[in-house]
């Protein structure tokens, strides 16, 4: 960023770039693969716990890769892919208890894995043919949020209806819960994320904000939304912010799963900084070449969050070379369906638009409805370009 | 009950009391609305009543206000929130037409928003500017939301409770000019219209004049002035906006082949504006006139000094009346 003549300049106040998350940052396992030690969120994990963290991983990926190779084949109107964003997702979604909600942005794929959503429902999203089909409540997975930032205050008021309903700071682990905000980067300048910070704060309300700063928002870089580290700011609204390093499931597992307790022991909210990079694109319409170097994707791809458990369970003989191919096989049978099921979705009828407007239908939009059926009806028995 | 004399503010505070009895999962939220009772008093006492929990005093944050009621709509609650004045609702503009309107929709009915947002609304206080806005079109112009003006004491009791038990989103207008007016007898014994139905509060026979919230009383005195002048107005006030419930205004134009509407929101694009293409569409052959709007000028809300003059008052109604009876 330039020097503008005016205020410090960044290098001055923060030091020289640090693009590898800085000293603060959590880790537990390097990209080598090396298991490192931290004082305060280290635990332990079984080969059991770990394994199931590479495949899920290993999933998740084929999904955004089929889903990405879908899109370029027609099947699907548009795709945010999570490519390099596995760790952090799978980290965070594996953290959570039956009883946490999560509000997601319209990337947590690796999220909705984890808590049991069919990808087809995700796809059915970008393909058309619904806003999303699962069900809120019973998965404790909300709708996908497009317009950025703008759940992480519903995440604060339904973490606030559980202040109410008495399911915080119980010290019944069956029955504590909290909520996730997901957002990213770009999400922590919008008003209602720093709105939602304050009345989180304001009421104490156990909810875990989780920033995968993935260093760009489209084409705007991390230094376009803050001149701080993002983790930093929590501190302004009164409530802890870790950095975590965002490629390494071990570590947002374990930091995730530290502000998820803390919320529901009733202590109120966290910021975790996961700390990222998006390897593609924003969406399947974006072009990163025009705006970022490959210098910075090619050294990103040497902290690939997939390949360093890989790494980390063969060096200590925590899998054989049958596991792998079993997971592979998987992830091939997974996108197999997944190609098979898009293509198979069937359109939604032209009169459901109609449908769940409100809970209690209007007689203006159930005439509107009877109108367009009777048009819609004179052309029975021909084919639909006879409408015109 | 016995039958009480009370102020459209004393009728909302009673019906929210009333609804909070009812139904511990109606909250009340917004600025100020807990130990002041809100800037108009209209939540006075239930804090005291109800506990922090249920009443709660929220940050200065418009889209927070309405953002985090989502959230408590979503975990089951029934959220009223308040908006301080008309004018600062925009902050929030966007969790309502995107968020709240939508929820229902995008989940295919699994998730329900039963939420209340009061806005108090027109002008005719003398307030600053983004103090007397008439924001109703923006809104009834969102599917998904449902708006009503409620434009009497009566109403205001009753129709902020069936709003509150209603299991779609609200947007709750009310005439704060006519807070603590006008009183009336509220005898709760006798059941209320449905929240979704327009009424006729004067019976005439040469024109129709429409109005709403605020601008009912200045039609019924219209009527009145008009009726000494020997023309017979009848009068409908509309009460919900959307849905719109023009059965009772098609009948009556019907009879009468002419009709005004009046608000005090701008004319262009207004609710005048839906109201007069409807009642052609349905009554075009009934028409001895065009329907003609009367309302408040194509200018952002001026300065309180001449508010007087971009309010439509009684003598712009009765000029539009006479306007259609020339044709």
């Amino acid at each position: 960023m330039s020097h503008h003549g005016f205020g410090p300049d960044l290098v001055e106040v923060f030091g020289p770039s640090q693009s590898d998350g800085g000293p603060e940052l959590v880790q537990l396992l390097t990209p080598e693969g090396e298991r490192v030690h931290h004082p305060e969120f280290d635990r332990d994990f079984s080969a059991e716990e770990l394994r199931g963290f590479y495949r899920d991983m290993v999933l998740t990926r084929r999904i955004d890769t089929e889903a990405t190779a879908l899109q370029r084949h027609g099947e699907l109107g548009i795709w945010a892919q999570l490519l390099g964003q596995e760790a952090a997702q799978i980290g965070a979604g594996r953290a959570l208890r039956p009883q946490d909600h999560v509000f997601p942005t319209y990337r947590e794929h690796g999220v909705a894995w984890c808590r049991g959503i069919d990808p087809l429902a995700l796809l059915g999203l970008f393909r058309g043919v619904d806003h999303g089909s699962w069900d809120p409540e019973e998965k404790h997975f909300g709708l996908y949020t497009i317009v950025i930032g703008a759940q992480a205050l519903h995440a604060t008021g339904y973490a606030m209806g559980m202040q109410r309903d008495g399911v915080v700071g119980t010290g019944d682990p069956d029955r504590d819960a909290a909520v996730v905000a997901h957002f990213g980067d770009g999400a922590s300048s919008q008003g209602d994320v720093n709105e939602a910070f304050i009345f989180a704060a304001s009421y104490n309300a156990p909810v875990v904000f989780f920033c995968q700063n993935n260093q760009w928002a489209i084409s705007e870089p991390i230094e376009r939304q803050s001149r701080i580290p993002l983790y930093q700011r929590a501190l302004g609204f009164g409530f802890p912010g870790v950095r975590v390093d965002g490629n390494d499931v071990l570590a947002t597992y374990a930091v995730t799963q530290a502000a998820l307790q803390r919320a529901r022991d009733g202590q109120g909210p966290t910021l975790v900084e996961a700390y990222t990079y998006r390897m593609g694109a924003h969406t399947t319409t974006d072009d990163p070449t025009r705006y970022r170097l490959s210098d910075d994707v090619e050294r990103w791809k040497l902290r690939d969050p997939i390949s360093r458990v890989e790494v980390y369970l063969r060096r200590n003989g925590l899998v054989d070379d049958d596991f792998i191919d079993t997971v592979r096989a998987e992830a091939d049978q997974l996108g197999h369906d997944l190609r098979e099921g898009c293509k198979a979705m069937p359109d939604p009828q032209p009169l459901d638009m109609f449908d769940h407007v409100y809970a209690e239908e209007t007689p203006e939009l159930r005439a509107e409805r009877e109108g367009f059926a009777a048009y819609l009806a004179q052309f029975d028995g021909h084919s639909v370009e006879g409408r015109r | 009950m016995a039958i009480q004399r009370i102020t459209l503010a004393k009728g909302l505070n009673s019906g929210l009391r009333k609804a909070m009895e009812d139904d511990p999962k109606v909250l009340v939220m917004g600025e100020d609305v807990g130990k002041l009772g809100g800037v108009f008093r209209i939540t006075d006492g239930l804090q005291k009543d109800f506990g922090e929990d249920r009443v709660i005093d929220s940050p200065l944050a418009e889209s927070g206000i309405v953002g985090t009621a989502v959230g408590l709509a979503l975990r089951g609650y029934r959220p009223v929130v308040e908006i301080q004045f008309d004018g600062f609702v925009y902050p929030a503009y966007d969790q309502i037409v995107c968020q709240v309107a939508k929820m229902h929709y995008r989940s295919k009915g699994r998730s329900k928003m039963p939420m209340v947002i009061r806005i108090p609304f027109g002008g005719g206080i003398g307030a600053v500017e983004h103090h007397s806005e008439s924001p109703e079109a923006q809104f009834a112009h969102t599917p998904g939301i449902k708006v009503v003006a409620c434009s009497n004491p009566v109403d205001g009791y009753w129709m902020i409770q069936q709003a509150i038990a209603c299991d779609d989103p609200v947007v709750f207008l009310e005439p704060k000019r006519q807070y603590h007016a006008d009183k009336a007898d509220l005898d709760d014994s006798v059941d209320p219209d449905p929240l979704f139905s327009s009424r006729v509060v004067r019976r005439g026979q040469d024109v129709t004049l429409l109005a709403y919230g605020p601008t009912v009383k200045t039609a019924l005195s219209a009527a009145e002035a008009a009726a000494n002048e020997g023309t017979s107005l009848e009068v409908i006030d509309l009460r919900t906006l959307s849905p719109l419930d023009l059965g009772p205004v098609y009948e009556s134009v019907r009879r009468t082949g002419r009709a005004v509407i009046t608000h005090e929101a701008h004319v262009n694009l207004g609710m005048g504006s839906e109201v007069a293409a409807r009642i052609t569409e349905e009554c075009f052959y009934s028409l001895e006139a065009p329907v003609l709007r009367v309302g408040g000028f194509d200018t952002p809300y001026p300065a309180s000094r001449i508010e007087e003059d971009f309010l439509p008052d009684l003598d712009r109604v009765l000029d539009a009346v006479d306007r259609s009876l020339k044709f």
